[in-house]
């Protein structure tokens, strides 16, 4: 991601080491990830040791240190998709998909990601995929679903 | 500073305002037993083994001693059946991680508890955070981290620090408990220097 | 829009505004909060604007686009006004009818109506439906009238009435007193007396103080405040104006999950909008009274929910909670005094301010005031979100509202507090919901999330799912939260993958013990509660699954087997179609058998078995008959009997 596109953001916060959650934000929403260049400079710009980076970008979920597939598969282990076998759904994209939550296969086509309650609770057990919500998933249909996306 | 008056142990202790409970304890010869504290950092109430008594007004509780500053006519009980079952299981959930480490072992004998209750975990840290933060309050230097949180969370050299300041410094290394701080330097020396290979380097 | 200067200018801008609005004219409200946009209501709304053009009624019919209704079950829904006639599950197909039928020629379009299940009537008003009838919605009702965007909806419908009526003829410490007289307790699940809380923070010495609204939920099933900071953002920012000038605070924050970007947009519309009226920002209508708000957006930690936590997360920094010894309304964000309370506290304090303290208090029980909103979801015909006054039974949650369990299920348990609260069986069912009734009985009110569980749930997985979330979303620093919770996670996938062991009842109990007396923060001495909650009334299910290596719900995937009943199967090939492994081998008039070696248990076999067969059984703690014999397979037509 170039320095300037970095700066871009951290200047809308006035650089101020409080907003370090909120630039780094930015800079996923932008990059789909966080390299290690773009951490650099934001440590640079807002003072902050580089310890304190590593840990928040690794202990906030919403965060990436590596590069994301093409398609976001996200499922949903709320409390009511599970009631209502999210587990087993989540199993059947797993081994579809080949990968394990967390995961990004080595095509880059799938990045799985477990998610806990998008707040679609009625159409549980919910998959979202590219922000594209699908309800009342089932084993079964999963694999129609999926063969969706390239 | 005003002086704050409490029990401990059933001993009278006149502490000072602002001190914490372990202070005031051991100003009077009152033993309590920790992992996570140093005199030369700020309390990080993490291991909990501090844990003590407290009575006030009727109510009894339980707070950590390196946290929790002194008020007055506090009622303070560093040993009791609940307490000791805590320390003993903190201890053995301890023990689960680096079962070697003779400051757990030596704490282990004084409350009965069993290294070999839980299963081995792959990781020796204990997470008493101390190299952690000894780099960044008394060296400055912050060569030393944690990453990812709960279950995951683990210490986490930054490379490119740790080649400038460690080799000459160290001084993490005696207060880690159980050598798991070595082991991670010496992993991530290895990740990135180059490779010392005992071959001979190839002909040209 | 003009800068309001002064009470009076803002009752005049209301007046004009409301005498600019025909409550006659007809006006189509379409529910737009995340859900039903997940459903499809983005799609309804570009047909009923293209409807509307078409038939030439744009400029005599409106259009508003609303937050979330509360009945998500049956979204997208439209509700047509004045007569309140209430449609659900649109699609944009049906708009061209609604349009023509219900607008021009005011006939009901019967088949999108409610339909009653036990009568089979038809509900064509809104307010008696069942699933509204019995709500108290003082808090969630504007949700369905006002489009969020708009600041002058809100206006419209009496809002920042009680922000005037504080700012010039209230002094702040009536204010504070007033909240305190209501007795509101906090919405987010701690249920501490607020006007406490703030007390404590007027009263603290020190300089700025500051106010700051959670809107982290992160319990699972809880979408609550979502629906309402998407839904009426301005109500929130009026109750968090109030608060601040009860207390003395300049500055407030609003920290969002990132898992909500509606929500995060809509609050940044209506920060902008109040500061171009002058109703947030210097000298609020003409006041002198300051208050700005920041927004801060969560970046995906449960723990940040903890207010300590959330406070370290503000400051930039990991969400590691504090320990609570010097209470965080006195040395809070920065050290300096702070309110934080949940979006549902704050969206009550406007109503409180407006019809006093003694109006709130004539609602609910003795000790818990007011309404509450709950999501009932899960094992329930009617998911979505209620808001109910304290003290209604959870009976009537669960079976008037909710509309009981579907397919004709058995009720097991219902689930309240999120992962720090517990489960409440059938046996209490008559409970009057409220902060220390829930708490009694092994759980608690938490934010509001009410998922209900049937006869096929299984409770051991349950507490082993919760325990699971915890040991992910824990800060992970104290040893009686992050390996007490490792443990315990251990021991209960044992117990549910068929590697239960004499004994570890007993050490999940001693580790639940640790983490509640030592953990430092409610994660941690709450994280126990689903467990020792499921043990206490279902002890009898962990007992199956470690003695008998049996899972009485039939759900542990490790400890059930489906077989295909010979005498039942009559060869469909539905199942073998479907099986997503191939485990089943069969044919035309061949029995169909399941290859256990190769079945992974995903029970799509048992779905897809058409009812009238309901060939595929789940079997638990006993062994798998053996197939039958080859020469057995062979189905023979049954001659008619004469």
């Amino acid at each position: 991601m170039d320095k300037e596109r970095i700066d871009r953001i951290i200047d809308k916060y006035q650089a101020e080491p409080s907003y370090l959650i909120q630039v780094l934000l930015d800079i996923q929403a932008e990059n789909h990830w966080l390299p290690k260049d773009a951490l650099a400079r934001v440590g640079e710009r807002l003072k902050v040791p580089m310890t304190w980076i590593q840990h928040i970008a690794t202990f906030y979920k919403a965060f990436s240190l590596v590069p994301k597939g093409r398609n976001k598969v996200h499922v949903c282990m709320g409390t009511a998709c599970h009631v209502r076998g999210a587990t087993r759904v989540l199993d059947t994209i797993q081994d579809l998909t080949g990968i394990k939550a967390g995961e990004t296969d080595l095509d880059l086509k799938f990045s799985l990601q477990t998610v806990n309650c998008l707040g679609c609770c009625a159409l549980g057990p919910v998959v979202e995929i590219n922000g594209k919500t699908h309800g009342k998933m089932a084993p079964g249909k999963a694999a129609d679903v999926l063969k969706n996306y390239e | 500073m005003t002086a704050v008056h409490l029990k401990i142990d059933g001993k009278e202790v006149e502490a000072q305002e602002g001190m914490t409970l372990l202070e005031a304890a051991r100003s009077v010869g009152v033993d309590i037993p920790t992992l996570c504290h140093h005199e030369k950092l700020e309390p990080f109430g993490g291991c909990r083994l501090c844990i003590v008594e407290l009575e006030m007004r009727g109510w009894v509780r339980r707070v950590v001693a390196c946290v929790y500053p002194v008020e007055k006519n506090l009622v303070v009980r560093t040993r009791s059946e609940t307490i000791d079952k805590i320390r003993k299981m903190i201890l053995e959930l301890q023990l689960a991680h680096a079962p070697d480490s003779p400051q757990l072992l030596a704490l282990a004998e004084e409350y009965g508890a069993d290294k070999d209750r839980f299963e081995k975990e792959a990781s020796f840290c204990i997470h008493c955070g101390l190299c952690v933060r000894y780099c960044a309050e008394v060296k400055k230097k912050n060569a030393v981290g944690f990453v990812d949180r709960g279950i995951r969370k683990e210490i986490s050299f930054i490379p490119a620090i740790a080649a400038r300041e460690c080799w000459n410094c160290k001084e993490c290394f005696e207060l880690c408990p159980t050598e798991a701080l070595q082991a991670a330097y010496v992993l991530t020396k290895a990740l990135t220097s180059p490779s010392l290979s005992t071959e001979p380097a190839p002909e040209k | 829009m003009p800068r309001i200067n002064s009470y009076a200018e803002l009752e005049a801008f209301r007046k004009q505004l409301q005498s600019q609005r025909d409550p006659n004219r007809i006006c189509i409200t379409l529910c737009s909060g995340s859900a039903c946009h997940a459903t499809g209501s983005g799609d309804v709304a570009k047909s009923i604007e293209a409807e509307l053009k078409t038939q030439g009624l744009s400029g005599a019919v409106d259009f508003r686009r609303t937050g979330c209704h509360g009945f998500c079950e049956k979204g997208p829904i439209i509700v047509i006004h004045p007569e309140e006639i209430c449609y659900f599950q649109i699609e944009p197909k049906d708009v061209p009818e609604i349009v023509s039928q219900t607008i021009k020629e005011k006939k009901v379009v019967e088949r999108l109506l409610y339909t009653d299940p036990q009568t089979g009537e038809k509900i064509v008003h809104e307010s008696e439906i069942p699933f509204y009838k019995y709500q108290e919605r003082i808090v969630f009702g504007s949700n369905g009238s006002i489009d969020p965007k708009s600041i002058e909806d809100y206006l419209v419908i009496g809002g920042y009435s009680a922000l005037a009526k504080a700012l010039s003829s209230l002094k702040a410490e009536e204010v504070l007193v007033e909240i305190k007289k209501a007795n509101l307790r906090g919405r987010g699940g701690g249920g501490f007396p607020a006007g406490r809380k703030w007390e404590g923070s007027r009263d603290a010495p020190e300089n700025p103080k500051y106010v700051i609204v959670n809107a982290d939920e992160g319990d699972p099933g809880a979408y609550m405040d979502r629906s309402l900071l998407e839904g009426n953002p301005h109500c929130v920012l009026e109750g968090l104006t109030l608060g601040a000038y009860a207390i003395g605070a300049n500055e407030g924050y609003i920290y969002v999950r990132q898992e909500y970007p509606l929500a995060v947009e809509n609050v940044h519309i209506a920060i902008r909008m109040s500061e171009e009226l002058g109703l947030l920002g210097k000298n609020i209508l003409g006041s002198g009274f300051d208050f700005t708000v920041k927004v801060h957006q969560g970046a995906g930690a449960f723990v940040c929910g903890e207010s300590t936590a959330l406070m370290t997360a503000l400051e930039g920094r990991v969400g590691e909670p504090r320990p609570k010894y010097v209470r965080s309304n006195i040395k809070g964000l920065w050290g300096k005094p702070s309110v934080l309370n949940n979006v549902e506290t704050w969206a009550n304090v406007p109503l409180i301010i407006n019809r006093g303290a003694d109006w709130f208090t004539g609602i609910g029980t003795e000790k818990s005031k007011g309404t509450k909103i709950f999501s009932v979801v899960g094992k329930i015909t009617n998911t979505g979100l209620v808001e109910v006054p304290m003290g209604m039974p959870l009976k009537d949650i669960i079976y008037k509202i909710g509309g009981g369990i579907p397919g004709g299920k058995k009720f097991k348990a219902v689930q309240t507090g999120g992962p720090s609260g517990g489960c409440i069986p059938e046996s209490l069912l008559d409970l009057p919901v409220g902060f220390d009734e829930l708490t009694q009985a092994g759980s608690m009110m938490g934010s509001g999330g009410m998922i209900v569980m049937d006869e096929d749930t299984c409770l051991v997985d349950v507490a082993r799912y919760f325990i699971e979330f915890l040991t992910d979303e824990s800060c992970g620093k104290c040893v009686p939260c992050r390996e007490g919770l490792r443990q315990m996670l251990k021991i209960l996938t044992r117990i549910t993958t068929g590697e239960g062991q004499e004994g570890d009842l007993e050490l999940l109990e001693d580790l639940a013990e640790t983490a509640k007396e030592a953990s430092l923060c409610a994660l941690g001495t709450s994280a126990p509660n689903p467990f020792l909650s499921t043990v206490r009334y279902f002890r009898d299910e962990y007992v199956a699954h470690i003695r008998d290596k049996r899972c009485p719900a039939l759900s542990c995937k490790k400890l059930i087997a489906f077989h295909i009943d010979p005498e039942k199967c009559s060869a469909c090939g539905m199942c073998l179609r479907k099986c997503p492994v191939e485990a089943i081998d069969g044919g035309k008039k061949k029995i169909h058998i399941i290859d256990q070696q190769k079945c992974t248990q995903c029970g799509t076999c048992f779905e897809v078995c058409p009812e009238r067969f309901a060939a595929v059984r789940k079997i638990s703690g006993a062994p798998v008959p053996p197939p039958i014999p080859e020469e057995k397979r062979t189905i023979t037509r049954k001659s008619k009997e004469i």
